[in-house]
């Protein structure tokens, strides 16, 4: 019952914010509501007895990734043109209400206690910590995600140096 | 309908659909960034919803691998969007996606 009232109380405080961000004219208040957004997120994370990640979204999301976002923004802010639509507002409002009836026909039309008991991962019961688990199912010699991690490592790499790259100024090399 | 699964589903799905709208109407490339990211964290909501309630009174812990990944990717993929939109500021003094169509043909 507790965890319904926090789910009701952060979805809608999540919709909100989304909302914001996609509608207001002040692009940095809609990167700030972004960020309350992340919180959100993390707190519906809570919700589902995912406490390592709900930590993992408020360090990298709200606090990496908003503060990107903010730079960003501070870098490139056209004051006087703000955050406006592009000519394809209403056919984009069109094609995201089909593909929301659409989604939410299937959700609701699935039979989801069919697919239960076929699970091959590491389980853990609810209401346990699962930041130890989580590196289990990760590091598994026989079902982890060993390889997709060393991937990551290389990908995360890349993208440093690419970011670096890309934002170096060539004129002042000399 | 009893509480569980599809409420989050559902959230996931309306996260989604506004982060698509943002995504196809803005014209700040920034903006479209930060709709990619609402997108982003609406999959990692059905992704954890799917690790809590796939199998009944245990957390199947896959689903919440899987969300660190996109974590990862999407922390990738945010430097070097931004990079790439700073790239651009500095060539045409703008962010507008509008304007940056020099390889249309």
């Amino acid at each position: 019952m507790t965890v319904e009232i926090a789910f009701w109380i952060l979805a809608l405080v999540m919709v909100g914010a989304a909302l914001a961000v996609v509608l207001l004219r002040d692009i940095f208040r809609a990167a700030l509501l972004l960020v309350l957004c992340f919180f959100t997120v993390a707190g519906i994370y809570i919700t589902l007895n995912a406490d390592f990640l709900a930590a993992v979204q408020v360090l990298i999301y709200a606090g990496a990734i908003g503060i990107l976002l903010i730079f960003a923004i501070m870098l490139t802010r056209n004051v006087k043109e703000g955050n406006p639509f592009n000519k394809l507002k209403i056919p984009a409002l069109i094609v995201a209400l089909l593909v929301l009836t659409t989604v939410i026909g299937v959700i609701v039309g699935t039979d989801w206690t069919t697919v239960t008991g076929v699970s091959q991962g590491v389980e853990v019961p609810v209401g346990s910590a699962t930041t130890g688990p989580i590196a289990t199912a990760l590091f598994d010699q026989s079902k982890g995600f060993v390889l997709p991690f060393e991937i990551a490592s290389v990908l995360l790499l890349a993208a440093l140096i690419g970011a670096i790259v890309l934002v170096r100024d060539r004129n002042s090399r000399g | 309908m009893h509480f569980g699964l599809e409420h989050y589903l559902i959230l996931s799905a309306i996260m989604f659909c506004i982060g698509l709208y943002g995504a196809l109407a803005k014209r700040n490339a920034v903006a479209i960034l930060m709709c990619i990211e609402i997108m982003l964290n609406a999959v990692n909501i059905a992704l954890v919803a799917f690790s809590r309630y796939l199998v009944p009174n245990a957390v199947l812990l896959t689903g919440q691998v899987f969300a660190i990944f996109i974590i990862t990717v999407a922390a990738a993929e945010a430097a070097v969007g931004l990079a790439i939109i700073i790239a651009i500021y500095r060539s045409r003094q703008s962010v507008d996606v509008e304007q940056a169509d020099s390889m249309k043909g």
